[in-house]
């Protein structure tokens, strides 16, 4: 887990239970700005989560709120099956690259383009951690995996997916912007985006997801200063950070405190 | 003939590279091996062990219940396959990451300083060859010169400078244990 | 050629390559993703296809459409990946093209665990897909074996037009054995009567596997079945150990029947007249061996790592004619030889009865043995 400099204060979304990330890993810091946001907004026990099948796969084991587990690629589908049965709950899913944008892109495309009243939690860290680091959609050009031994030829196996690029295109979105979690100041502002995400999502305004970009220096083969390096140099210049949709309706969202 | 064995220990001490010079050994001598690791998550930063049978039959089951030898690298292994070991069995233990003395006096334990004597050749990785070399002396069907060979032939080209140093490591391991042989109650 | 020691996923993914495989599309999933990161270097070093899919579902469908060009090619994943590919599945058999699927099992159902299972019997041998089709199942036990079988599921695959699986548990896929490769066979690609390749100084042809016409739907399926006829004549295979004087056979396939080996040699070192039967090939099954089995002995032990699903099998082939008992772990839990062993005694020490359902007396030796409560 990160060790920036921030104070770290474990929120009450949080339970106990240590995580089972590798040192460096942002999976952990995502998981807490997420569980600080819920419980700031005072909705973690209405809150439903659905885990996908990633190194996040335990996520119900942090997250002190109900939780399921969707099959790989399918949170989006899940999460749209209970939102549609409890509309006055707050429903989010948290994904990996893999799980969102190679085998679930069915999903989310169409979850985005329903204007599903979800929260979406995207976490970009360029390969598919859990199975010990293989090529995603989002691995950069030229960069080695297991399954490109190589250096991704984007010749054979294509180019990166801009996913907040894409959704960003449909009607149904609300809300979706790409953030990073390469130091303090980045961390800060994706939480901000975390709340407004979940906001769009309490007022009925659409589709929301965060883009996060975020670290594996475990199969990266970096120390977790040279990964939040990496992704600064690297990845943010690849996967600029903006905000790729915010409708009229949340530009007007006021958040207090 | 046929023996079972089980290397363990944290994931990083080599626990797998050093089931598999036993396997190439055996391989090379003609025999049957299966070798087999614990495998998934908790590879990362957790144990780790694999499980070693060579025969001189086709092999049934890959995996054993009470192995007749073992090797602990860590105190968690020492505790379970101090448990698991059959009866008459010999156990290995790095010594430098144990401090307690064995509760059964049913096995043999042979204590191995294995991270000093790696260090002492000047590099700490080879902890597991000094183990290795240790377990010889209860697996009579393998020889220091069949695990050498086994090295020269199967280590990677580019690790092939490292050889002197892990034929030391596993011939310090040997002679520790064959004096500490002597000493342990059978 | 001399052995090497080779670690069983990345040996398949290179016998794969020396019997011809022109193409592979994969997605990555534990216990398997070996095979696809041994042949994301490989295959591309000798210039043939390799394509990380999307998904299971984008793989097994790249697979149908090389396969209708008469192309060698192959898909391999594990237990969730492979129930995505079930629709291609169905599809690939109402098409009658060859296609190879390697499914290194692990624990289900649902996204379970990466540990070594048999569970996937009854999904590979019995359907999985929609509709009435057969195909060819084979289960290795060893390294060496899915060496040879790889080989050979291509050929029968492509001598019956029929999807040809290997299925095996994840303990074989990460286990390492001294084995033989067979030398580099060279790429022919046939022009099969079927193929579609471009029209050229021929008919045009068509791939496909809707037949509106329920008639045409019903002479498909006669001809499936006919075609499964030849295959469970000729392509039956199994191994025996001690069975010539056997009064008591233990069936097991894969692991599962390695480990029960080495239950039957110590029960033969006490005397007890133990033999196995291990079924390399599950579909076509050895129905007739058992058949002629039945005569000699006083009951069967079925061992799978899983909770009962080739005993149907066995149970179908000895019709009641003597005691058939079973003993699985499933979930991910490879047997230990003691326990099966402990079977064998069970079974000598009798009394035994002809059950309908031993999955039953199993369930509560099973609570009994794990000491935990029956809920
Ligand atoms: C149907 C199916 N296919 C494949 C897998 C294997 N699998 C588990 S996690 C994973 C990829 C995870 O990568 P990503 O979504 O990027 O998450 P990360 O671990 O990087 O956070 C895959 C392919 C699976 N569980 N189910
Ligand atoms: S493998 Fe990568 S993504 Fe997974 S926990 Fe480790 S660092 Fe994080
Ligand atoms: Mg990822």
């Amino acid at each position: 887990m990160t060790t920036d400099n921030l104070v770290y204060e474990r929120p009450e979304a949080f339970t106990e239970t240590p995580t089972h990330y590798c040192p460096g890993c942002t999976h952990g810091v995502a998981h807490r700005l997420v569980a600080e946001v819920l419980e700031e907004m005072g909705v973690v026990n209405k809150t439903v989560g659905v885990a996908p099948v990633g190194c996040s796969v335990f996520a119900y084991n942090y997250f002190d709120a109900d939780f399921v587990e969707a099959p790989h690629g399918r949170a989006p589908a899940m999460a749209t099956g209970i939102k549609r049965v409890l509309p006055d709950r707050v429903v989010f899913t948290y994904q990996g690259d893999g799980d969102l944008a190679s085998i679930g892109m069915g999903e989310i495309v169409h979850a985005a383009a329903r204007g599903e009243n979800i929260t979406v939690i995207f976490i970009n860290n360029a390969n598919y951690g859990m199975t010990g680091g293989q090529m995603a959609p989002t691995t950069l050009p030229g960069m080695k995996t297991t399954s490109s031994p190589n250096g991704r030829d984007v010749e054979t196996q294509g180019y990166p997916i801009k996913v907040s690029e894409m959704l960003s295109t449909l009607d149904g979105v609300g809300y979706c912007v790409r953030r990073s979690l390469h130091d303090p100041k980045n961390i800060r502002l994706a939480k901000k985006a975390i709340r407004a995400a979940f906001e769009t999502q309490m007022r009925g305004l659409g589709f929301s997801m965060v883009e996060l970009l975020s670290t594996c220096p475990t199969n990266w083969g970096m120390t977790p200063v040279a990964s939040m390096k990496f992704v600064a140099e690297h990845m943010v210049p690849a996967y600029p950070l903006g905000d790729y949709k915010v409708s009229d309706a949340v530009k007007q969202i006021k958040v207090q405190g | 003939m046929q023996k079972e064995i089980i290397i363990a220990g944290f994931g990083g001490q080599g626990v797998l590279f050093g089931g598999q010079v036993l396997a190439y050994a055996a391989m090379d001598n003609g025999l049957n091996v299966t070798w087999i690791p614990s495998y998934g998550p908790e590879m990362r930063g957790g144990t780790a062990n694999c499980t070693v049978v060579i025969a001189d039959r086709e092999i049934g089951s890959p995996l054993v219940k009470n192995p007749p030898l073992a090797v602990a690298l860590n105190l968690p292994s020492f505790d379970k396959y101090e448990e698991m070991l059959a009866p008459g069995g010999t156990l290995v233990v790095n010594q430098s990451m144990v401090d307690r003395a064995p509760k059964r006096n049913d096995i043999h334990v042979i204590f191995v300083p294995c991270n000093e004597i790696a260090e002492e050749i000047g590099d700490r990785r080879l902890l597991n060859m000094t183990a290795v070399g240790a377990l010889l002396t209860a697996l009579p069907e393998i020889k220091l010169e069949d695990l050498e060979k086994a090295l020269e032939n199967h280590l990677p080209e580019k690790h092939k400078k490292l050889l002197p140093k892990n034929f030391e490591a596993l011939k310090r391991g040997f002679v520790h244990a064959q004096k500490e042989w002597d000493k342990v109650p059978a | 050629m001399p052995k090497e020691l080779w670690k069983g996923n990345e040996a398949i993914a290179e016998a794969a390559v020396r019997a011809g495989l022109e193409a592979y599309f994969g997605y990555p999933i534990t216990p398997q993703t070996e095979i696809l990161e041994y042949l994301s270097r490989r295959m591309p070093e000798l210039g043939r296809a390799f394509v990380q899919a999307e998904s299971e579902l984008g793989a097994i469908n790249m697979v149908y459409g090389a396969a209708c060009t008469g192309a060698r090619v192959m898909s391999s994943s594990s237990s969730p990946g492979v129930s995505l590919m079930m629709e291609g599945l169905s599809y690939i058999a109402g098409t009658e093209i060859p296609a190879v699927l390697v499914n290194v099992m692990r624990g289900g159902p649902g996204l379970g665990n990466i540990a070594p299972a048999q569970s996937d019997y009854n999904q590979a041998v019995r359907g999985g897909g929609h509709g009435d089709y057969p195909r060819i199942v084979l289960a290795p036990a060893s390294v060496q074996e899915a060496i040879d079988l790889m080989a050979l599921s291509f050929d029968l695959a492509e001598k019956y037009r029929m999807i040809a699986m290997m299925i095996l548990d994840g303990s074989v896929g990460q286990m390492m054995e001294p084995a033989e490769m067979p030398a580099m066979r060279e790429i022919r690609r046939r022009d099969y009567e079927w193929a579609v390749n471009g029209a050229m100084n021929r008919e045009r042809r068509i791939l496909t596997s809707i037949y509106l016409n329920p008639l045409d739907e019903e002479k498909t399926n006669l001809r499936l079945a006919e075609r499964w006829n030849e295959v469970k004549t000729n392509e039956v295979r199994y191994k025996e150990y001690f069975l010539d004087d056997a009064k008591y056979v233990v069936v097991g396939f894969g692991t599962a029947g390695r480990v029960a080996l080495s239950a039957v040699r110590e029960a033969r070192a006490h005397g007890v007249k133990v033999g196995l039967l291990r079924p390399i090939t599950v579909s076509p099954f050895p129905y007739e061996a058992l058949n002629q089995l039945t005569g000699q002995v006083e009951a069967f032990l079925v061992v799978e790592m899983n909770a009962g699903q080739m005993l149907d099998d066995v149970q179908l082939a000895v019709r009641g004619r003597v005691p058939v008992e079973f003993y699985g772990r499933p979930g991910g839990v490879v047997p230990f030889h003691d326990e099966i062993l402990d079977e064998i005694r069970r079974l000598v020490s009798g009394p035994l009865a002809v059950s309908s359902n031993p999955r039953d007396s199993w369930l509560t030796r099973m609570y009994r043995n794990l000491k935990i409560a029956v809920p």
